[in-house]
């Protein structure tokens, strides 16, 4: 299969939201007002410097941007191939690169006159970003968390709670990362007079996986200038993990119409692809669920099943809509990692490099260790080091006692 | 084309009053004791029945409605076996309109043309799918007309006159108006507020307007038929249907007779309605 390749890979979406036959706004009526005066307030903001200033202000003084472009020496030797680069996101005000979207969001919304911001939350790190700019402007902030993951990601909850947020464990369906989604849009839909809707991933229905993909592409367009700062020309290759993927589309995006720059997205295979997984295009197709058309899990019936994967942060049964559509004119390439592959790669990386990271990253640092070996000590490859893993160390803890 | 669902609301002016509306989830808690309640639906006096077809995921649905959704997915329930469903109530009823309400995912899944070929020859009148506004109707509201079947949209307090034309442009059978900005099984409405709606509405359209969301007694059913052409109830009949189970969600003796009572008092309801001045 191969659809008529466009003329750039960064032109999308369609003013309907249409990255090929992906995306789209399939919501319920009570919304639709809201998304397209959404969509007016962003396009007016995006064309505004008022806006572009005041945010690179707080980008650069709060934030803590640009973040580093770090040669990762000490793996690089260990592993024995390509040089290895990490963008360190995990080093922004909040431990993630999810704070570069909360932030446009936080303003659109307060552009939009909304006092009452609502968000799901995965690992919690969405969460946290939430809480922590709801703070700072002084916005009522609610987050949505399955309740599985409120469990496994207690430091988070703790954190969000501390910062004046209401964490709202969900306790329907499979307690995780979708159904804090579903939670959420039942939210919006009864609030939607006051109600900001700030969505933590490249996912939901238009504007948003537009939106949330310009707010994250400061990661790559800061890496480009570093890299030509570092080695006097473009990388050689891209690797970062993918829940929904906005650290990887945010990083990938700058480079789409490079074709010399090989583009890798890393979903979590969870238990492994033939048992429970939560990689959306190794394991799913085509379908639609939470306001845009993607590859999603799910059976024959169109019932979305299941995720799993060890990593809150991407145990979602879907990816957003431009990846969907990245994959399916194959500029960029989706591979997987295993939640043991991750574990490894958590312990490899603590130990190499001083850097713990999050259980998310730790996927795409495991493909890395795949990817680097077999490539040219000339070759430069630069990964995504979305967050940290101050989250996951009583979960990691109790997986490795348990191992022993 | 006239439609059941036409010709329902044509016999309904002529009696002078407006519809009672039905909702149930197919395969709730079973699929036989569901058919078997669709069965006994008209004659408790449902106008018009609508069909919920499972989903895992119903983003506008309340506790009540995910829950059904959950049971009948749980017992089995798929689109293909919704259909027979259908197929099944319509050898012993031509006449009462059927429409399905859900999501898309699954009809997308199941494959719109064949979705729409099989919907019709086994009797489905309607459709009401929440995820599909007017900006995406290529995907089934066309091909739905196309094939003859009503596509019923949902107008919301949220929806202004300003964008009325376009939720009504590609409407045909009825006009849902969902009273309140919210999930099913929340809040009730305010009926001054409801009929202000309805007369905006009828501003823009001659289709028939039922109202729905929050409906749970004779009384409110009532008061809603005098201020619209109809009134939509199902967390009631979902939670009537609930409360009749075992402990381990099976039906019991009770599961039919419970959801047919409740289904015929609010009918006495509605009927008990001054009709609207016209
Ligand atoms: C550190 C980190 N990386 C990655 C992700 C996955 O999200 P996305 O694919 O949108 O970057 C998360 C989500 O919680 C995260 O916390």
């Amino acid at each position: 299969m191969n659809p008529n390749l466009p003329n750039s890979f960064r032109s999308g979406p369609d003013d309907r939201g249409h990255f090929g036959v992906f995306g789209g706004r399939f919501v319920a009526e009570t919304l639709m007002p809201l998304i397209l005066e959404l969509e007016k307030a962003y396009t007016a903001a995006k064309a505004d410097p008022a806006f572009q200033a005041e945010m690179n202000g707080y980008l650069t003084h709060y934030v803590g941007r640009p973040s580093p472009l770090y040669f990762a020496e000490r793996l690089t030797e260990h592993l024995g191939g390509a040089k290895i680069y990490f963008k360190r996101e995990e080093l922004n005000h909040t431990g993630s690169h999810k704070v570069n979207n909360v932030l446009g969001q936080i303003m659109v919304a307060r552009r939009m006159g909304k006092k009452r911001i609502i968000a799901e939350t995965g690992a919690g790190q969405h969460g946290v970003a939430t809480a922590t700019l709801c703070a700072r402007f002084g916005l009522e902030c609610i987050v949505y968390m399955g309740a599985v993951d409120v469990a496994r990601q207690a430091p988070n909850v703790f954190r969000m709670e501390m910062l004046g947020a209401r964490v709202v464990p969900v306790q329907s369906g499979t307690r995780t990362l979708k159904d804090a989604m579903n939670e959420a849009l039942r939210d919006w839909v009864t609030n939607v007079h006051d109600t900001f809707y700030c969505i933590g991933t490249v996912a939901g229905p238009h504007p948003y996986p537009m939106m949330v993909r310009d707010f994250q592409s400061i990661i790559g367009v800061e890496t480009r200038s570093q890299m030509q700062e570092a080695e006097g020309r473009l990388p050689d290759s891209l690797v970062a993990c993918i829940g929904g993927g906005s650290n990887a589309i945010g990083l990938f995006h700058p480079f789409l119409d490079d074709p010399g720059v090989e583009i890798f997205g890393v979903e979590a295979a969870g238990h492994g692809l033939t048992q429970l997984h939560a990689a959306s295009i190794a394991g799913g197709r085509a379908g639609v669920l939470h306001g845009n058309r993607t590859y999603l899990l799910m059976d024959d019936d169109g019932q979305i099943q299941d995720a799993h994967s060890i990593s809150a942060g991407l145990d979602y049964p879907g990816i957003g809509p431009e990846h969907s559509w990245l994959y399916e004119t194959k500029r960029v390439t989706y591979l997987s990692a295993t939640d043991d592959e991750a574990l490894a790669a958590f312990e490899l990386l603590s130990r190499q490099e001083g850097i713990i990271p999050a259980l998310e990253t730790a996927h795409a640092i495991a493909k890395v260790m795949e990817l680097a070996p077999k490539r040219p000590k000339d070759h430069l490859m630069v990964v995504n080091l979305s967050g940290r893993g101050d989250k996951d160390i009583p979960q990691v803890a109790e997986i490795l006692r348990g191992k022993k | 084309m006239t439609t059941r669902i036409d010709a329902r609301f044509a016999e309904l002016k002529k009696q002078g009053r407006s519809a009672f509306v039905t909702f149930l989830m197919a395969g709730d808690p079973d699929p036989a004791t569901s058919l078997a309640i669709v069965e006994a639906l008209p004659k408790a006096g449902a106008d018009i029945i609508e069909i919920g077809m499972p989903f895992t995921d119903p983003m506008a649905d309340g506790p009540a409605i995910q829950a059904a959704g959950l049971r009948a997915l749980k017992a089995g329930m798929t689109l293909a076996k919704t259909l027979a469903m259908v197929r099944a109530f319509r050898q012993g009823d031509n006449a009462t309109p059927l429409v399905l309400m859900g999501y898309y995912n699954p009809i997308y899944i199941y494959g719109v043309d064949r979705f729409l070929v099989d919907a019709k020859s086994a009797g489905v009148d309607g459709l009401i799918i929440v995820d599909l506004p007017p900006e995406e109707d290529a995907e089934l509201c066309l091909p739905a007309m196309k094939a003859g079947i009503n596509f019923i949209r949902l107008a919301t307090p949220t929806t202004d006159d300003k964008r009325l034309p376009a939720v009504l442009a590609n409407t045909s059978g009825f006009v849902y108006y969902v009273s309140i900005t919210g999930i099913t099984g929340s809040a009730s409405a305010n009926t001054a507020a409801v009929g202000e709606a309805v007369a905006r509405i009828k501003r823009h359209t001659r289709l028939p307007v039922c109202v729905g969301f929050g409906i749970r007694t004779a009384e409110a059913a009532r008061e809603i038929a005098e201020n619209s052409d109809g009134a939509v109830v199902g967390t009631a009949l979902v939670d009537a249907l609930a409360a009749s189970l075992d402990a381990a969600d099976h039906a019991t003796v009770n599961t039919v007779g419970a959801v047919a009572d409740l289904v015929a008092s609010l009918a006495q309801g509605v009927r008990g309605a001054k009709q609207a001045a016209e």
